[in-house]
């Protein structure tokens, strides 16, 4: 049975050029504690080949005016750690979760789908690449024997079954510790490796040579373990992790972004991210939510000014309430799964632009709500519909003119007041689902009358004969005159169990304008007659 | 006879079939060689075609109005061209826009409203049978959303800019920038089977100022497309833009001072009214202006 093992060397320092890919070409270090103790953890090639090492203090390295300083970001590693296990389990559905640098896969029966050994390791590795991470792929026959090989050889390692002693001979015995431990654990590790560096034992052959018995008298337990593993006998099965789908990318910023286009820049960056690592599942984005951790700083100082202007009781408060975190959240929700990460970037410029935040930005966060992608099938003689992705667009950008409750489709309430509607998300894929099961009529109706709303309905004044209305004065000039023709009233009312009851009479009359540019003209209009507040209104005209 | 032109060999032919005509029947005849606008068929082939027939365009799909009145007068609604109902308040222009939403929608097709005043009536769209899944409403004019504001570039402002510009004086070019975006947008976007522009209530004066390039621009995107632009108004706007312009108007003898009646309010009901529909220009089929009359009636008529 083959495995594979996928090893992200300096994997704080990879977590960060993941982020930042323009930091590839420069010298890089990374830094963990707290100010003023603030040590390198870990450093690239170029930044070593300056001289820059882990343990060396912050100032001892900002003297090196090339290196690129960088904290150590549990939330990147996060991120990067999540990508590596996407790649992992695009090829495997056994995978094991071995370290935060490392997975081990099972691809047992994957030769058939992917090809030879070798083909799908270099396929892991550029998959890897794609995902922003350099990694190195190592395939065996055994678990721990990939894990070694991986660990100790870059690029990508293949090693074929009965050779496991002699490809790992040359590696040396600190590989068998490379796994990150702490307290007791870390000194037994030291003092392990201590002894066999005083045997002289420097690699993994020297290790596998040593007699079997003698090794147990003297290491115990952990020696033999040792020795299994230098050997690439060490049995062992992978214990397969499921992991819950969780697609988050994050990225805290040096400086605060107070820019759209800045912004944008580092969005694209993040959506293109979220879209492989989706694209690797064989899934699609339903619902985007970007959170922005705002400068709170800024929010503080203003709260301060407007306290020196005017001392009152209810900005003390304010002032104590910004001290914490600022954070702004938008949730974007598709009408169907998509994944262009375009376009998300698009929505999102649109809706930022429409919903501005308020402050400087000193963090991004966005987290993915997936789904199965859509399959639609187009049929022949169907008539067009729009697209989803370029509709979502259109009208994320007409929402931007007009606002967001002013474009979508209509929904009437069940309700007799006259207003009695709201708008909601306008969606082709719904109305295509709701028709598949009613039959297609191909009835037509005669002319219905339309009434066209004032909105808001126009105050008049009713001059009244015998109780009904027989001349109109408006401010709108084309809406007064004399009355030539009246039915009604009809009296309306309802929500009486509500805060808002409403009642009134409604008229439909003819009115013949005396505004200059249409003297004479006839049009019919609705007439209201407000009983609750008392007032006439025009509500519409009959068209 | 030198060759001249590739009618000659036709030339030659008659002048030797009637070497006996007249010198004057023989001037004819070359000069009607030399006419390239000569109504005849080419000596040879098909391989020179007049310019008048290099482009022959295909006429357009029409489709059914709603109305089969209003049908049988234009042969239904042209796709890929611009259509103007105009007539002036109360004529019926929102009752065939609404009749031609409902067979829009009752085809499969998605439909567009752009509403420069806001005046769609929902229980009227439910009424004459429109698909309200299939139909989107934009609601133009009212209080523009947050725009990018303060310094270039710095999107963090939610103050909206130009806070003194007076709205009111403003209030129509607000609205019809938006129309003319909206629908801007619409069209680029596609897959709709119908866009309506209801300037119904937009006046004249202001309606006029929409430059005859922009409806250049709408044909032009509709144009061998099965969309459907129909375009309400007071008074024609779009000029020569649209292929179809029809007049509506209301008999004013049906509510005129005439005819007072002696029936109290409370007995009358109105149960609909009469429309005169004048087809004023049509570019697809030449046809005698003529006009037909059509009735409407009430949601509450039974």
């Amino acid at each position: 049975m083959p495995f594979a093992c996928i090893y992200v060397p300096n994997f704080p320092v990879a977590a960060v050029l993941r982020a930042e890919p323009e930091l590839k070409a420069r010298a890089v270090a990374i830094l963990e504690g707290k100010l003023p103790l603030e040590k390198i953890l870990a450093v690239n090639e170029k930044a070593a080949r300056m001289g820059i090492a882990s343990g060396m203090i912050k100032a001892q390295a900002e003297l090196c005016a090339e290196l690129a300083l960088r904290s150590r970001s549990p939330m990147q590693e996060s991120a990067a750690h999540a990508a590596l296990l996407d790649c992992a389990q695009s090829f495997s559905p056994c995978v094991e979760d071995t370290a935060s640098d490392t997975v081990l896969l099972d691809l047992a029966g994957m030769e058939s789908l992917f090809g030879s050994l070798p083909k799908i390791s270099h396929a892991i590795s550029s998959r890897a690449a794609a995902l922003g991470l350099e990694v190195n792929v190592a395939a065996a026959s055994n678990p721990d024997v990939a894990l070694l090989a991986a660990r100790g050889f870059s690029g990508v390692t293949v090693i074929p079954a009965g050779r496991e002693t002699e490809m790992l001979g040359s590696l040396p015995v600190e590989v068998l510790f490379a796994d990150r431990l702490t307290g007791e654990e870390k000194e037994a590790s030291d003092r392990l490796l201590e002894t066999l560096d005083r045997w002289g034992i420097r690699n993994l052959r020297a290790l596998a040579s040593l007699p079997e018995v003698a090794l147990s008298e003297r290491l115990g337990q952990e020696g033999l373990r040792l020795r299994q593993l230098a050997r690439g006998t060490a049995p062992r099965t992978l214990v397969p992790v499921e992991e819950p789908l969780v697609f988050e990318e994050a990225i805290e910023l040096e400086y605060p972004i107070v820019l759209l286009e800045p912004l944008a820049f580092l969005l694209n960056h993040l959506l293109e991210q979220l879209c492989a690592r989706l694209a690797a599942r064989a899934l699609a984005m339903q619902a985007l939510l970007l959170t922005l951790e705002l400068d709170s700083l800024n929010q503080q100082s203003k709260i301060n000014n407007q306290q020196s202007s005017s001392e009152s009781a209810i900005e003390n408060r304010q002032s104590k309430i910004c001290s914490r975190v600022q954070k702004f959240s938008r949730t974007l929700r598709l009408p169907l799964p998509l994944l262009d990460a375009k376009i998300f970037l698009k929505l999102l410029q649109l809706d930022l632009q429409a919903h501005p935040p308020g402050a400087p930005i000193v963090k991004i966060h966005l987290a993915v709500e997936s789904a199965r992608p859509r399959s639609a099938q187009g049929g022949l003689f169907l008539p067009p519909t729009p697209e989803p992705e370029k509709l979502e667009l259109t009208l994320a950008r007409i929402a931007g003119m007009v606002g967001e409750n002013k474009v979508g489709a209509l929904e009437i309430l069940d309700t007799l007041h006259p207003e009695g509607f709201r708008m909601r998300r306008f969606m082709a894929e719904t109305a295509k689902k709701n028709e598949q099961g009613k039959p297609h009529t191909v009835e037509e109706q005669s002319a219905v009358t339309a009434l066209r709303r004032f909105r808001p309905p126009l105050r008049v004044h009713v001059t009244l004969e015998n109780g009904q209305p027989v001349h109109l004065v408006c401010q709108k000039k084309d809406v007064q005159g004399r009355v030539l023709w009246r039915a009604g009233p009809w009296r309306f009312s309802g929500d009486w169990w509500e805060r808002e009851p409403w009642s009134r009479d409604e008229w439909d009359i003819a009115l013949q304008s005396s505004a200059l540019q249409n003297v004479g003209t006839i049009a019919l209009y609705r007439l209201v007659h407000d009983l609750l507040g008392g007032g006439w209104f025009v509500e519409g005209r009959y068209d | 006879m030198s060759r001249l032109f590739v009618f000659d060999d036709e030339v030659e032919q008659s002048s030797a079939a009637g070497r006996a005509r007249p010198f004057q029947s023989t001037i004819k005849n070359q000069k009607s060689a030399i006419d390239p606008i000569v109504t005849r068929k080419p000596a040879i082939g098909n391989s020179v075609l007049p310019a008048s027939r290099l482009a022959i365009r295909p006429a357009p799909e029409m489709v059914s109005s709603g109305i089969p009145a209003l049908d049988t007068l234009t042969g239904g609604l042209p796709r890929g061209c611009l259509t103007e109902i105009c007539g002036p308040a109360s004529s019926g222009r929102t009752t065939v826009l609404l009749a031609a939403l409902a067979a829009a929608t009752r085809r499969g097709e998605f439909c567009a409203v752009v509403d420069a005043s806001d005046a769609l009536d929902p229980q009227s769209v439910a009424a004459a049978g429109v698909q309200l899944d299939r139909l989107l409403w934009v609601r133009c004019g009212g209080n523009p959303p947050r725009r990018q504001g303060g310094t270039e570039g710095n999107f963090l402002e939610v103050t909206p800019k130009d806070r003194n510009e007076p709205w009111k004086t403003n209030q129509a070019k607000h609205r019809l920038d938006q129309v003319l975006r909206a629908t801007d947008l619409l069209l680029e976007s596609g897959g709709f089977g119908l866009i309506i522009l209801d300037l119904a209530d937009v006046p004249p004066q202001a309606a006029r100022r929409i430059p005859l390039t922009t409806w250049f621009r709408f044909r032009r995107a509709v144009e061998n497309k099965p969309t459907i632009l129909l375009s309400i108004e007071q008074q024609p706007i779009a000029g020569s833009c649209s292929s179809l312009l029809l007049q509506l108007s209301v008999p004013n003898s049906q509510f005129s001072e005439e005819k007072p009646s002696s029936r109290p309010a409370h007995t009358q009901l109105l149960t609909g009214f009469e429309i005169n529909t004048e087809l004023i220009r049509s570019r697809l089929e030449r046809k005698p202006v003529r006009g037909i009359t059509f009735a409407t009636k009430t949601a509450w008529a039974g």
